[in-house]
């Protein structure tokens, strides 16, 4: 099993506080990403972006999530056998839980690089594939954790702080 | 630059009517990569692409664009069109290339969003 973390500097204290409290209140809101399902990849991105604008997360803040979500939903897509998002709405941060159906990841380190990309040729005639996909979400977010491991599911989280 | 000298300067189409060209186009950005799109737009910006999937639509609907000229003389499927329709995007089809099309709106004054 792989594991890997990113805490962006000045959010230690906030991300610790957050997993280790694990705060009850939150209002959560699942869906389901169909593997190659490229007509609805980015519905899911769309309604979490759409839930933080009603209740009035600001214009840069939307962006970043937008962002990772809208990613991390192509990359379920494209990559594993379909799997599921699960956003949490708390006061001050938005939680984000994607978890696939496999295949799994070889190198978590490797498929950090900007430009590392194991997408076919079909995904990458639609305008993906440019390896830069998780190396996206590291950068707009606050928080990552990725669990991975040849031949199972992989495990992608992300904490937004408002 | 209004959105109507866009059209005009790329000798471009409208996908769709009643839009509106006299929208001010601050800045712009090209590329055929969606990452590259997403990680270099941080303000609201006219998009030049040789992309015609649905997927650009999509990627409107997570950052802020003006409008999409597609270039190359693309056109993208009906669905696509009717997408941009229900959201108000404008769609714009040139026969010119992303290097032709963007040397002519920079030369005209249109510059670079912010990456």
């Amino acid at each position: 099993m792989s594991e890997y973390w990113f805490i962006r500097s000045g959010f230690e204290k906030r991300a610790e506080s957050f997993f280790q409290k694990k705060l009850a209140e939150a209002f959560a809101c699942d869906y389901e990403i169909g593997k190659q399902d490229f007509v609805n990849a980015g519905k899911a991105a769309a309604a979490i972006k759409f839930s933080l604008k009603r209740i009035g997360v600001n214009a840069e803040i939307l962006r970043r999530v937008a962002i990772i979500a809208y990613e991390a939903e192509i990359n379920i897509t494209a990559h594993a056998n379909g799997g599921k998002i699960r956003s949490n709405i708390h006061p001050d941060l938005i939680h984000i839980v994607f978890e696939d159906y496999g295949p799994g990841m070889e190198d978590i380190e490797k498929s950090m690089l900007p430009g590392y990309s194991t997408a076919n040729d079909l995904v990458r005639e639609m305008g993906f594939g440019a390896g830069l996909g998780l190396p996206n979400i590291k950068k707009n977010t606050d928080v990552l954790h990725i669990i991975s491991e040849k031949g199972k599911n992989t495990f992608l989280e992300v904490v937004v702080f408002f | 630059m209004k959105l109507r000298e866009v059209v005009e300067i790329l000798d471009g189409k409208l996908l769709f009517e009643g839009v509106n060209l006299e929208i001010d186009i601050p800045c712009a950005f090209g590329s055929d990569l969606i990452s590259d799109i997403l990680m270099s737009t941080k303000e609201p910006t006219l998009l030049l692409t040789g992309l015609v999937n649905l997927q650009i639509i999509r990627v409107s609907d997570m950052i802020d664009l003006f409008g999409i000229v597609f270039v190359r003389g693309k056109i993208p499927p009906d669905e696509v069109i009717e997408m941009a329709k229900e959201r108000n995007l404008p769609l714009i089809s040139t026969k010119y290339t992303l290097f032709k099309s963007s040397g002519l709106l920079y030369n005209h004054g249109l510059r670079s969003c912010k990456i």
